[in-house]
């Protein structure tokens, strides 16, 4: 059944270099002078440099963004799947009143657009001393990431028969030991999509991130905004902050990648 | 140990599942529930193991109320029908689950998991994970952690289901010895009545989540205390048929008399229903004692070395077992003899009246 015509190949050809185009345009700008760039078209750069990436590295203000970003997404993500993991096993195991409805509500929380919480968080963070801090944006992440990992993880569990808990019951196991031990194991690919789900979003969105931030926690994001108001557009740096962007995500893709490729086989993605 | 079920009932949305069901069953005895799907057997092992609670009723361990207990801190064993293995760990890490949760030690653990794997015949797998080995040897990985953990009460919810004929045989006489040895309770259910004889010991016979009947396994054969123990305890199907007795003829409906004899012949006139095992009717010579049905062959149905030979007549099927494989052609005219010495008759409550040995 293997399909050996040169059409098709040609289709896909097409189509990968249409989705790798904005990619490849901005390493190239990265690697051009900002003269260079504004001078005309140039399908690669004639003079490559990696100018601008020693700029980023050896200035603070990028590198320490560089971190904060780094640091509450990763807070984001351990805290997202860590709720999300029994939330989500009592929501497929277990019947109490209202499952159906906390369930449903859960996902309500995803339909308001973020701008809707910035001011409220804003003046909530700001009152108890979290504003310009990693936490005020992980905190406010999970108010998306968690509904969504719960989501995500609650089809992983349905998937592991009833029967597996009782007969670790049956053996003997404890409850947390049997969970740690037995179920966790179960449902690793789901962990992997869902934290994938969780670095992801939390690592794009800007607008909370950047509201609830002032200097001390300013995100990475943030920085490049801020960047192109001193003198003019500087796009060499804004296009190696872009690539840079980008790696965190490509090398969480490369370490969860066989999760994911299970996962979205089998649960809800 | 022993364990003693009180008037337990259980309802789950609406429906009774359970009725009102009391057995007592002793250590070292093999205890057999016998019942089609949906009787209720794996519900009732699911009580006795402490995974749901009765809505009414109490479960008793050595006479102490263990209605609440919950399974992990109970001596048991459960073996489902649908055979659960932990996927990522091996076949020998499997079997050793509860003896490394119990804490023992390692050369105990090797001890015990080598002998069950050799009992089971698992030794050339202990290597391997169970999504590598069949669904056979994956329930005998399930029967082999049963095994090793040494508890009082030990639960078999159809284990042989899923295995090859040949191994089926084995397991069918190994276990019940390997288990004898321990003390422990046993409690297999099934649904196939054939088992429940090989098996031997004690059964009780379920229908509709009530115990019809309890007692030594030959005995509840023999002599069922009802018409529905009987229909239970009979593959194929039990033959039945509505009959007056009048003097000493019997009739069926308008259509047909006989004269009354064997176990037909003492009881007092009045409307009865009559019931016979296939293995009672022939197609062959008459008995000493015989009823004797002209008819046609319907349908001859072969089940491994006997054929079950469905014969149509004025009163109804009826269905006879024959040795070996049947060559019989559909509607060939024939006559079926019923040992009337072994036939079961019951009154219109279904309650045993004479009662023949029933084959």
């Amino acid at each position: 059944m293997t399909r050996t015509g040169v059409l098709p190949r040609i289709g896909l050809a097409i189509y990968l270099l249409a989705l790798m185009l904005p990619i490849y345009w901005l390493v190239n700008m990265s690697l051009r002078s900002n003269e260079d760039i504004m001078s005309g078209l140039s399908l690669w750069p004639h003079h490559p440099s990696l100018g601008r990436y020693f700029f980023i590295f050896n200035d603070s203000t990028w590198v320490h963004a560089f971190g904060v970003s780094l640091t509450y997404v990763a807070i984001n993500t351990v805290i997202s799947v860590t709720v999300a993991l029994p939330a989500a096993y009592a929501f497929n195991r277990y019947r109490f009143v209202g499952d159906k409805h906390l369930f449903f509500w859960l996902l309500t929380n995803l339909m308001a657009p973020a701008s809707v919480y910035a001011m409220p968080f804003f003046n909530l963070y700001y009152a108890i001393g979290l504003f310009d801090t990693v936490w005020a944006v992980a905190l406010a992440h999970c108010l998306f990431n968690i509904p969504v990992a719960v989501w995500i993880l609650e089809g992983f569990v349905s998937g592991v028969p009833r029967e597996i808990d009782e007969t670790a019951a049956i053996d003997g196991y404890s409850f947390p030991r049997f969970f740690i031990r037995i179920f966790l194991p179960l449902i690793a690919n789901g962990i992997g999509v869902t934290a994938f789900f969780c670095f992801m979003f939390s690592w794009v969105e800007q607008l909370l991130a950047t509201t609830l931030t002032a200097t001390n926690a300013l995100p990475f994001a943030a920085v490049m905004t801020r960047s192109y108001s001193a003198a003019g557009m500087d796009w060499s740096l804004l296009a190696a902050a872009g690539v840079l962007t980008m790696i965190p995500g490509a090398v969480v893709i490369w370490f969860v990648r066989h999760h994911i490729a299970k996962g979205f086989a089998l649960g809800r993605v | 140990m022993s364990l003693r079920l009180e008037n337990v009932s259980v309802t789950a949305g609406g429906r009774t599942i359970i009725h009102d069901v009391s057995l007592a069953l002793e250590p070292g005895t093999m205890n057999v529930l016998l019942g089609a799907t949906l009787a209720g057997k794996t519900t009732l092992m699911r009580l006795m193991a402490g995974l749901d609670k009765p809505t009414s009723g109490r479960v008793l361990i050595d006479g102490k109320d263990v209605t609440g207990v919950p399974v992990r801190r109970r001596s048991v064993a459960m073996v489902f029908q649908q055979f659960m293995n932990y996927p990522w760990l091996s076949v020998y890490e499997n079997i050793a689950s509860p003896l490394r949760v119990a804490r023992l030690n390692t050369a105990e653990i090797d001890r015990r998991v080598r002998r069950a794997a050799q009992l089971l015949g698992l030794e050339p797998l202990l290597d391997r994970l169970p999504q590598q080995i069949s669904g056979g040897q994956q329930q005998r990985t399930a029967i082999a952690r049963a095994i090793v953990k040494g508890a009082d009460l030990v639960l078999l919810d159809e284990p042989l289901a899923n295995l090859d004929y040949k191994l089926r045989e084995e397991l069918r006489e190994e276990l019940p010895r390997i288990f004898a040895e321990t003390g422990a309770i046993l409690v297999y259910a099934t649904a196939e009545p054939l088992e429940a004889l090989l098996l031997g010991g004690s059964t009780a016979t379920l229908s509709q989540g009530r115990i019809v009947q309890a007692g030594p396994t030959l005995a509840v054969y023999h002599r069922p205390s009802d018409i529905e123990s009987a229909r239970v305890f009979s593959d194929p199907p039990l033959n039945e048929s509505d009959i007056v007795k009048e003097d000493d003829v019997i009739r069926f409906g308008a259509a047909q008399a006989l004269p009354a004899a064997g176990a037909l012949a003492a009881i007092p006139p009045g409307p009865y229903r009559l019931a016979f095992r296939a293995d009672i009717a022939t197609l062959g010579a008459p008995w000493p004692a015989s009823l004797s049905l002209a008819g046609r062959i319907a349908l001859a149905e072969i089940s491994g070395s006997e054929s079950f030979v469905h014969v149509e007549t004025a009163i109804g099927t009826f269905v006879c077992v024959e040795r070996g494989v049947s060559t019989r052609q559909p509607g060939q005219p024939t006559s079926l003899h019923v040992d009337a010495a072994r036939v079961f008759v019951f009154d219109r409550d279904g309650r045993p009246v004479a009662a023949g040995s029933g084959g």
